[in-house]
């Protein structure tokens, strides 16, 4: 039982418990109090001093984010003294700031210039520091750039790599003057442990560190007669792009967007859905055979638990900092790749297209997708597999730039061949849902039926809990299948990659039995992807993922082995899953990083 | 093992492998090598099991821990307020003249590296330097000029 | 009559060395916390690093803290410009500093010390080390169980403030935390913590061994007992002082200038600039005081002379302050730079005098909004020097 405290603010009294900052005491009342360094994805740091406010009876100006209440507080947001020391602070900020907003990729979504609107900070009379300060751009890195000339050093991105990533690429370094945000010795992006998940990205608040973009190659792709542009979209998109088109946060826009893709000119519009249902056939036949060779041949060199590998952030942190486990993650690769060496053969065959006129262009909600594109190993086409990656953002600004009015579109349909695609393959944009879209599948096979959850929601793998845990009773399985009898399948999923790490630990202390743990490098999973609309918080997260599970329980299909163009192409093209084509094509293999 | 990871191995015995171990660890390094190189921050981080990064952006924060390489000797001179007034730069034009380096640079044989530092505390005896972790005070060029000279002759 | 005229007292209590920390320590040992820490309060001993927080008190929540571990910590991170009385301390009366230690453990329940000792102070890291020796092997022998290490700074003023000190300590940036929590809840390793500066340490060790009542008889209201007063700049007898609390300028400046002294700082770089005009107004001691400045930090007194420009003076401050601010807040790490650079643009003219206002109305912000002691201290010699001799910072 917390105590409750009087407080008043800005003369309204108010009853709160003692333990909440003058920050949310103020929520409580809707007045806003302007933050920077504050998110509430993070620990408070109290470090920008934008949310100053009057404590009356004292001198000084309290942070309201990292200033607890206490009884008889009597707290201003607003007077002179404030509002003049709030516009000192917004100025100071400007001052070491590039401020040349037009040129920035951020201008009109950036916090910074919305608070110098708010106090119209119009005569700039602090003198410029940046070219003081020596700044350099970082742009080595095919996922992230980061710009110090734009930073203001509120270190959410540094809290955000530690605390819901557990990476640490990113730190502070230097003191006074020249206090900056660093990598190790100052190296790029790309020479350090950075997983590319473009969590900083979404955290931060102005134009320090964005994705690197690739827009106008997009364009220029497009324009291309020669050209044939193919797209592909991620499940996850589908529940963000609105936010950056004048939707609510958590409104479905798959109908929208598709129309939207093939009003800016895409030659084909296509689901990543459709390769996340083959995803799961891979998959989840691998997850069956590593079973039986571990269980029943007693094959030493089969690993168990096997970890999921659709998220390239994670594969690269665990090239990084479990490479022994590498053996462990499934040799699938992630839904985009998949499609893109499909694209330049499957399709290319089927549409007589000459593979090298292809372009492939994917819709993520991640930066790390941009960085496995790039990936050596993702060339299995004879081409490179992807050509350009996206993000959500990425596409609504192409969508803006068209002038198409995205709320007055009609709804239409993806193209056919590798546009279908199931509840299954939608849920991959949530945490747990390639676990979820993988029970439904396996439990099937392996006994002919449905996996028993009413309405086939396997709930216990669903939430928001950073680490969860499920474990599945096989009864009664089919005769190839009999060998797992009686046995309970043990899973676990986590999301975020300090959560990744507390799963790698169990795993390794041999403290748990899983079978099959399911990774995703963001926060919700792609849902809360790095490349997703800013900002992101555990609301609009929560908000996404309903919609996810709306979008999957409206799909008259939610079980990705009834895909008919999963069918389909078994059929015609690849066989059977987990076969030699499926190998060549789908499946990859990853090598060992350092850690340091 | 090269004595760098040797020397580490040792202070992480000596002091321990929690996060506070760490500046007494780099410290250590410091002391042995007068400068913590990245080879030497990557060997901690192992050593600490924590990210390389924050052993960096720990140690940058301190400017006895320089990262970058430095002369056996390093000189600092007092730039702070009473030294100032003491006359702090002629202090330093003896020793730019001598040595024939600039503040921040370090001698071609690697013997001496110059740098300019924050108040040493000796301010009643002003102006004032430190030769590694050695004092001098109540300085003037003539005698900057003979203590160097000393430190010239000595072998390393 | 009751116009009390002060004249300049010195005393002789810090470094009288009678060699008698293992009678004070034992005898004081016996006595009952609440006995202890009542005659602290009653001294009306206040921290002499800076802050001036009173001593009695910071014991006694310490003390009332529901921790099984505590830690009592001796600030020795003396970076203020200006300043360089504990360096002496230690050097000559380090038993004294153990003692009042070991006997704030007794009090607060504490069973581990640590001195914080600045990097540039390393060459008395092994006198200390001995002193610690033979005084751990003393408490044994009474079976007080208490154990003392150093830790060494490694060059960062800010580490002086108690929670950038705290962690420091941790194996982290020096960059000072939120407050609250204080360090008497949640200080070093999240445990309750006394963070004491080496000189308070020592009155408190005059306080047990003279009581708290001789103590009080020195000074005057508000500001009670002696202080060092580190002594520099353009005076014909620099050195380490102890003066009984509330002398006027006037008073020192006869004593300590050299005949022709134009202005003194008190307190150090995040003091305050008094001039010639204001000396027989100004009194020395702490906040509550009658008329003129408090003491914000340790005790540095620097004077400056006829032949010195306030210009340069200041600009050596702020060059100090931009280096050695943590660079967190913005207030700080902005504020200085543009304090530094304001001045310069001043000086060459690119910037109008009235510019000067402009940063008058920022360091005053920063007094207001900064996140610790040092963000908010530098408009104090800001504004004083820019105040005072405003000529001289105008082209």
């Amino acid at each position: 039982m917390n105590e409750k405290v009087n407080i008043t603010i800005n003369g309204v009294p108010l009853r709160v418990d003692e333990n909440k900052t003058i920050l949310d005491a103020a929520e409580e009342l809707n007045i806003k109090i302007p933050t920077l360094c504050y998110h509430k994805d993070l620990c408070v740091a109290g470090n920008c001093r934008v949310c100053v406010v009057e404590q009356v009876g004292t001198n000084k100006l309290p942070a309201a984010c990292a200033t607890p209440v206490h009884d008889g507080m009597e707290i201003m947001t607003n007077s002179l003294k404030v509002r003049n020391a709030r516009k000192h602070i917004i100025e100071l900020l400007l001052a070491e700031h590039n401020a040349e907003c037009t040129k920035c990729y951020k201008n009109g979504n950036c916090e910074l210039q919305e608070l110098a609107a708010e106090y119209k900070i119009i005569n700039q009379e602090f003198m410029n520091l940046v070219a003081d300060h020596g700044c350099t751009i970082d742009d080595f890195s095919p996922s992230i750039m980061k710009d110090d000339s734009r930073c203001i050093r509120c270190q959410r991105c540094v809290r955000t790599c530690a605390e819901l990533q557990g990476v640490n690429a990113l730190t502070v370094a230097y003191k006074g003057s020249e206090m900056k945000i660093s990598t190790f010795f100052e190296k790029p992006i790309s020479d350090v442990v950075c997983t590319n998940c473009g969590q900083c990205v979404n955290h931060c608040p102005t134009g320090a560190l964005i994705e690197k973009n690739y827009i106008e190659e997009v364009w220029e792709a497009i324009s291309d007669p020669e050209k044939h542009v193919v797209v592909q979209t991620a499940p996850a998109v589908r529940v963000g792009l609105g936010e950056e088109l004048g939707f609510e946060v958590g409104e479905r826009v798959t109908g929208k967007m598709v129309a939207a893709l093939k009003r800016l000119g895409f030659d084909a519009v296509l689901d990543t859905d459709f390769t996340a249902d083959l995803t799961i056939l891979e998959e989840g036949t691998e997850l069956l055979h590593r079973l039986k060779e571990a269980l029943v041949d007693k094959n030493p060199d089969v690993k168990l638990p096997m970890a999921t590998s659709c998220s390239p952030g994670w594969i690269k942190y665990i090239e990084h900092m479990y490479p022994e486990y590498l053996p462990n993650l499934s040799s699938c690769k992630s839904p985009q790749q998949m499609f893109g060496a499909l694209v330049k053969t499957y399709y290319a065959k089927e549409r007589k297209i000459k593979p090298e006129n292809i372009i492939s262009v994917s819709i993520m909600p991640c930066t790390a997708k941009k960085f496995e594109a790039n990936r050596p190993e993702m060339h299995d086409s004879g081409y490179r597999d992807v050509d350009y990656v996206l993000t959500t953002r990425e596409l609504a600004i192409m969508i803006k730039q068209a002038g198409i009015e995205f709320m007055k579109l009609p709804d239409e349909h993806y193209d056919r061949l590798m546009g279908e695609s199931t509840g299954a393959g939608v849920i991959f944009g949530a945490t747990g849902g390639v676990m979820e879209a993988a029970l439904r599948t396996a439990y099937e096979i392996v006994t002919g039926r449905e996996v028993p959850f009413e309405n086939l929601n396997i709930t216990a793998v669903r939430g928001e809990d950073g680490l969860r845990e499920a474990k599945i009773k096989i009864e009664n399985p089919v005769k190839e299948w009999a060998f797992l009898d009686g046995v309970e399948l043990k899973c676990a999923v986590a999301h975020g990659l300090i959560n990744a790490r507390e799963v790698m630990e169990l795993v390794k202390s041999g403290k748990s039995d899983y079978h099959f743990i399911e990774v995703m490098a963001c926060p919700g999973g792609c849902l809360g992807g790095g490349g997703q609309p800013i900002p992101t918080d555990p609301e609009i997260r929560k908000r996404r993922m309903e919609a996810i599970y709306a979008e999957d329980m409206g799909m008259p299909i939610r079980k990705s082995h009834e895909n008919p163009e999963v069918k389909q192409i078994y059929q015609s093209f690849l066989g059977q899953p987990y076969s030699e084509k499926s190998h060549e094509l789908l499946h990859t293999k990853y090598l060992p990083r350092e850690r340091y | 093992m090269n004595s760098t990871q040797t020397l580490i191995k040792d202070l992480a015995r000596q002091y321990g492998r929690d996060r506070r171990n760490l500046l007494p660890i780099i410290q250590g390094v410091v002391e042995q090598e007068n400068y913590i190189s990245e080879f030497a921050m990557i060997e901690i981080a192992k050593e600490l099991n924590m990210p390389a990064s924050d052993v960096f952006g720990t140690a940058s924060f301190y400017s006895f821990l320089e990262h970058r390489k430095m002369g056996f000797y390093v000189i600092r001179v007092c730039k702070t307020i009473a030294c100032a007034m003491k006359g702090t730069n002629q202090i330093m034009h003896a020793i730019e003249d001598m040595l024939k380096v600039k503040i921040g640079e370090t001698t071609p044989d690697g013997k001496f590296t110059v740098l300019q530092t924050n108040c040493l505390g000796w301010c009643h005896k002003a102006p004032a330097m430190l030769i590694n972790d050695e004092v001098f005070t109540d300085l003037s060029p003539e005698r900057v000029r003979e203590i160097l000279g000393e430190y010239m002759r000595k072998n390393r | 009559m009751s116009v009390t005229t002060y004249q300049l007292k010195r005393v002789d209590l810090i470094f009288k060395n009678e060699n008698d920390w293992k009678q004070i320590l034992s005898k004081t040992l016996k006595r009952k916390k609440e006995d202890i820490i009542n005659s602290l309060i009653s001294s009306e001993l206040k921290g002499r690093g800076g802050a001036g927080f009173p001593t009695g008190m910071k014991w006694k929540l310490t003390s009332e803290a529901k921790e099984e571990t505590k830690y009592v910590i001796c600030n020795a991170d003396e970076g203020e410009p200006g300043t360089f009385k504990d360096r002496e301390i230690l050097t000559q009366v380090p038993h004294k500093v153990l003692t009042a230690m070991a006997i704030c453990a007794y009090v607060t329940g504490a069973s581990e010390g640590y001195i914080y000792l600045r990097g540039e102070y390393k060459f008395l890291q092994k006198s200390l080390y001995n002193a610690i020796g033979e005084f751990e092997r003393y408490c044994e022998e009474i079976g007080f169980h208490f154990r003392i290490a150093i830790f060494m700074g490694s060059g960062a003023y800010i580490c002086g403030e108690e929670t950038a000190l705290m962690e420091s300590m941790e194996g982290r940036r020096g960059e000072p935390r939120n407050k609250p929590p204080f360090p008497t809840d949640s200080g070093y390793l999240g445990k309750p913590t006394v963070v004491n500066n080496v000189e308070t340490l020592v009155h408190t060790y005059t306080i047990f061994k003279y009581g708290a009542k001789k103590f009080r008889d020195l000074g005057v209201q508000y500001s009670r007992g002696t202080k060092l007063f580190s002594i520099s700049g353009d005076t014909p007898i620099p050195g380490i002082y102890e003066l009984e609390l509330g002398m006027t300028l006037s008073d020192f400046v006869e004593e300590f200038g050299d005949g022709d002294t134009k202005a003194v700082q008190v307190g150090g770089a995040s003091g305050f600039l008094v001039p010639r005009k204001r000396f027989a107004e100004t009194q020395i001691g702490f906040q509550g005081k009658l008329t003129g400045v408090s003491l914000p930090t340790g005790g540095s007194m620097m004077l400056f002379n006829s032949s010195r420009s306030m210009f340069n003076v200041l600009n050596n401050y702020l060059d100090f302050f931009e280096e050695e601010s943590c660079g967190q807040c913005t207030p700080c790490r902005v504020g200085c730079q543009q304090l530094l650079k304001g001045i310069h643009a001043v000086k060459r003219g690119d910037k109008p005098a009235v510019y000067l206002n402009k940063l008058l109305k920022l360091s005053e912000n920063m007094q207001y909004t900064a996140k610790c002691g040092l963000g908010q201290s530098v408009g104090n010699s800001f504004a004083s020097i820019v105040e005072n001799f405003r000529e001289e910072m105008i082209f």
